[in-house]
């Protein structure tokens, strides 16, 4: 019961704020971005904070999402066209993942990095010169679909599902390839299966983010998901911790926030951002949160519902 | 039959011929020990064994459940489903994970359920975690760690840590134990628990047991069988007894004789 | 023929440029394991110094290539000392990402203090801006000029590596850091010498890049850092000759692929040749496999 009221409360209040215009068509848009960077560093944190591998292409799967739910939205302008779209770009990202997962994810480390970082340019490449997806200018109109109901199912929806795997045997087995992967693989964990499994589900979340990011700000273009965006996000799972949902959560909040504060300010940003990345590594590398998750006495049992394998039950 | 059937196990690395033409034959139940000096391509052995390496020539047979599997060039996860589990010279565990975690992850392969019952959390899952749960406080408490469960691997003290290693590998219910080096860095103290512990989990877990180790007094205490090797070649093969006499094993361990002056 | 020998002469322009570059990143991989993200906006900054030699201070060529070269030593000997040494024992992943920071600071600060606009580098004259034409095909003086600086510098680099004693100790951190320290080697002033090095080289092609190409801008070092990197990768990380003969590799590729192909696609191509060869054979053209010892 308690898990329930947890996950309906957060949605109520939220509505009636953007019902009574508490929160005005310009937060809403900045309430949009919280709610994707959420799915999208929850996603990556997957791969890279819990299962250990470095991934630099999160943009690249986001923007398959997006392309994909945008042309099939354009032409079906309907309800059911948009959660097709939503389904065939997320599912189109994951088999993208699948390819370029297997041959690379025998990669270690810096290369991996590279490699994804290689792969997600070559999308934006290919989307940038197909005729279909209108090249570099972009395609606009798309019919806008999403709403806080929306925003808020998926992003509960894949933290809710993210965190049942990762308490599960399935997700203990990602977690161990991050600690050893040798010793994993000795204790009977195919570790390069679980690799490809955790890029592709990373993959599909960043694919329905991709989609839902479409149909708010119902205009596309390729230099929106390049290499940037992928630093976006990593700099969201590096400051919430990688290896912490719920630091992801956090930290998606507090960027989005910073985002918006110095929205006509870009390069202050990026700077404020890329000191954020090297003062964390040098001073607090686990971020705000570590590889724990919150779990005040307050929040009790939604404390223990969040964290994986640490040995709770 | 026998439980391990090595013939030729060969293998190079650039020019160095790390293992050569090594044969050796294990029966089901037998506690054997794999000696040699620093170097001489011990672990390697174990690697190939264990499946981190293929070899380059040779074949490793193992038979169990009345099957007999060819293990050479199969990845490791799967010669672990097979039946062989092992340790490593320098532990390797699952450091920021708890004891009971370590083992929980290493009973793995015997869950049963799949990646949706894993996201939606379904029936299966439920029930499939339980008896996880069951399973493993219930080999903690075998394996006398339960006390400890709690515990990030890496606070553990050293000698815990080995006994936790060895735990997570027989938590893999394996027919075929691959011990490398379990009494590096211990005290005699120690090292007469673990020589307990190893004679102990034998008989507990009916297994047949490989042993690297440089303690000799673990070795000729324990060992019924000995192999023995020098630069990647196997230059002995007895009993305790023989191996201590044996020319060729004082040789490649002392160097030539030295004359009285 | 005319066309492909012309493409061949251009590529190999390219392909110094990309060749000076790849030679930081390999020489700073193959000591501290570390892909220096940093390194293409060095070579960007080597650009605007000499952009702002030439114009403001109206120093001639020569000149304004050895004060940038002068001025990427010290930011790179800074960039080391700030930011990767307290990483020295840090997972590898941390430095990674340190390195992307480095990266982002200098190319947005870039922005935010001397604006996002492209700049232009003032035309060359005197012998800069001769030409000669072998029938239909045209080799201009900066072409010669890139190629014969780039020689000159891998000459220099080569004989520091192989024979002075720094150079040796360069070699030996590369091969085993901890052995190199226990022979007394100080292996943080190696380190630093091989980030003033490779950076050097990095402005060096970045004045080249300016007087060749024209233009310069805060973001030009993104790509042609990577693809650099590619390069590195290509002919062999780690290894110097393997950045010559990755950096003309590609070099040489990437025109044809403009010339003969489309040039939208150049950028795709260089990343699938990274993606190829880091399955096929990561060690690279020149590269030898070691395993990690389990």
């Amino acid at each position: 019961m308690k898990k329930f009221i947890g996950i309906v409360l957060p949605f109520v209040v939220v509505q009636i704020l953007i019902s009574t215009n508490i929160i005005n068509s310009y937060l809403q848009a900045t309430l949009a971005t919280i709610c994707i960077n959420i799915i999208l560093a929850v996603s990556l944190n997957l791969i890279t904070g819990f299962t250990g591998q470095f991934s630099l292409g999160h943009a690249g799967f986001m923007s398959i999402g997006a392309y994909i739910c945008a042309l099939i939205l354009l032409r079906f302008p309907t309800l059911p066209g948009f959660l097709a779209g939503l389904l065939a770009g997320a599912v189109l990202a994951a088999l993208v993942g699948i390819l370029v997962g297997l041959p690379t994810l025998r990669l270690k480390g810096d290369y991996l990095a590279v490699a994804t970082l290689g792969m997600s340019e070559i999308i934006r490449v290919i989307l940038t010169n197909l005729e279909i997806t209108n090249g570099a200018a972009g395609l606009s109109g798309i019919p806008q679909f999403v709403n806080w109901f929306w925003l808020y199912l998926f992003s509960a929806g894949t933290v809710l599902l993210l965190v049942n795997f990762l308490n599960s045997s399935h997700g203990r087995a990602c977690i161990s390839i991050r600690e050893d992967e040798i010793a994993a693989e000795s204790v009977g964990i195919p570790v390069t299966r679980y690799k490809v499994i955790a890029f592709t589900v990373g993959a599909f979340c960043a694919g329905i983010a991709g989609g839902l990011y479409a149909s708010y700000f119902y205009f596309l273009k390729p230099g929106t998901f390049g290499f940037l965006k992928s630093i976006d996000v990593l700099v969201i799972v590096v400051l919430g911790g990688m290896g912490s949902m719920s630091g992801s959560i956090l930290a998606a909040v507090l960027l989005a926030l910073i985002s918006t504060f110095l929205q006509s300010f870009p390069e202050l940003r990026m700077i404020l951002y890329s000191l954020l990345l090297i003062v964390i590594m040098i001073f607090r590398p686990q971020g705000l949160m570590g590889s724990k998750e919150i779990s005040l006495s307050i929040f009790g049992k939604l404390g223990k519902f969040l964290s994986p394998g640490k040995g709770r039950e | 039959m026998a439980l391990l059937y090595v013939k030729k196990l060969t293998k190079s690395f650039g020019g160095l011929m790390a293992v050569s033409n090594v044969s050796m034959k294990l029966e089901q139940g037998e506690l054997i020990g794999l000696i040699g000096p620093n170097g001489a391509g011990k672990t390697t052995v174990f690697n190939l064994l264990a499946g981190v390496y293929a070899p380059d020539k040779g074949t490793i047979t193992l038979t169990t459940a009345g099957r007999e599997i060819s293990l050479e060039g199969q990845k490791p996860y799967n010669i672990c489903k097979a039946g062989v589990a092992r340790t490593f010279q320098n532990i390797r565990l699952f450091r920021d994970l708890t004891v009971f975690d370590n083992v929980r992850i290493a009973m793995h392969q015997n869950v049963n359920y799949g990646l949706l019952s894993g996201f939606l959390h379904l029936p299966s899952y439920q029930r499939e975690e339980k008896k996880l749960k069951e399973e493993s406080l219930e080999f903690l408490r075998i394996m006398k760690l339960d006390d400890k469960k709690d515990e990030l691997a890496k606070n553990l003290p050293y000698g815990e840590q080995r006994h936790l290693e060895i735990a997570r590998a027989l938590a893999t219910k394996p027919a075929l134990l691959l011990l490398d080096e379990p009494a590096a860095g211990m005290n005699p103290a120690e090292t007469a628990a673990l020589t307990e512990l190893i004679q102990w989990i034998r008989k507990q877990f009916q297994l047949t047991i490989l042993l690297i180790e440089h303690d000799m007094s673990l070795i000729m205490k324990i060992c019924e069988r000995i192999y023995v090797l020098d630069y990647g070649m196997l230059i002995a093969n007895g009993t305790p007894d023989e191996i201590r006499s044996n020319p060729r094993v004082i040789k490649a361990y002392l160097g030539e004789e030295v004359h009285d002056a | 023929m005319e066309q492909f020998l012309q493409q061949v002469i251009n590529g190999l322009s390219l392909g110094s440029i990309y060749a000076l570059i790849a030679l930081g990143y390999t020489m700073i991989y193959g000591i501290i394991k570390l892909i220096n993200f940093a390194h293409g906006d060095i070579y960007m900054l080597g650009a605007y110094i000499g952009y702002f030699c030439m114009t403001i201070l109206k120093l001639g060529f020569l000149p304004s290539l050895l004060i940038a070269m002068a001025g990427c030593t010290v930011l790179g000997f800074a960039i080391e000392k700030i930011a990767y040494k307290p990483l020295r024992n840090a997972p590898r992943i941390a430095v990674l990402i340190t390195a992307i920071g480095v990266s982002l600071f200098l190319e947005y600060g870039t922005m935010f203090f001397v604006k996002a606009n492209v700049r232009t580098y003032p035309a060359m004259t005197g012998l800069l801006a001769e030409r000669y034409q072998f029938g239909g095909v045209v080799v201009t003086m900066q072409q010669i000029l890139i190629l014969v600086i780039t020689i000159l510098l891998m000459v220099v680099l080569q004989f520091i590596v192989k024979r002075t004693k720094i150079g040796k100790a360069m070699r030996a951190a590369s091969l085993d850091n901890d052995a190199a320290q226990l022979m007394g080697i100080n292996v943080d002033t190696t380190i630093s010498f091989t980030f003033v090095l490779g950076s050097a080289l990095a402005g060096a092609a970045g004045v080249l890049v300016g007087v060749y190409y024209n233009s310069i801008n805060p973001l030009m070092g993104m790509m042609p850092g990577l693809k650099a990197f590619v390069a590195a990768v290509l002919g062999g990380i780690g290894l110097i000759p393997g950045a010559l003969i990755g950096g003309y590799l590609i070099g040489i590729v990437e025109v044809f692929v403009s010339g003969y192909g489309s040039s939208m696609y150049r950028d795709a191509v260089v990343f699938a040749i990274l993606i190829l060869i880091l399955i096929v054979k990561p060690t690279g053209i020149l590269g030898k496999s070691s395993g990690e010892k389990v």
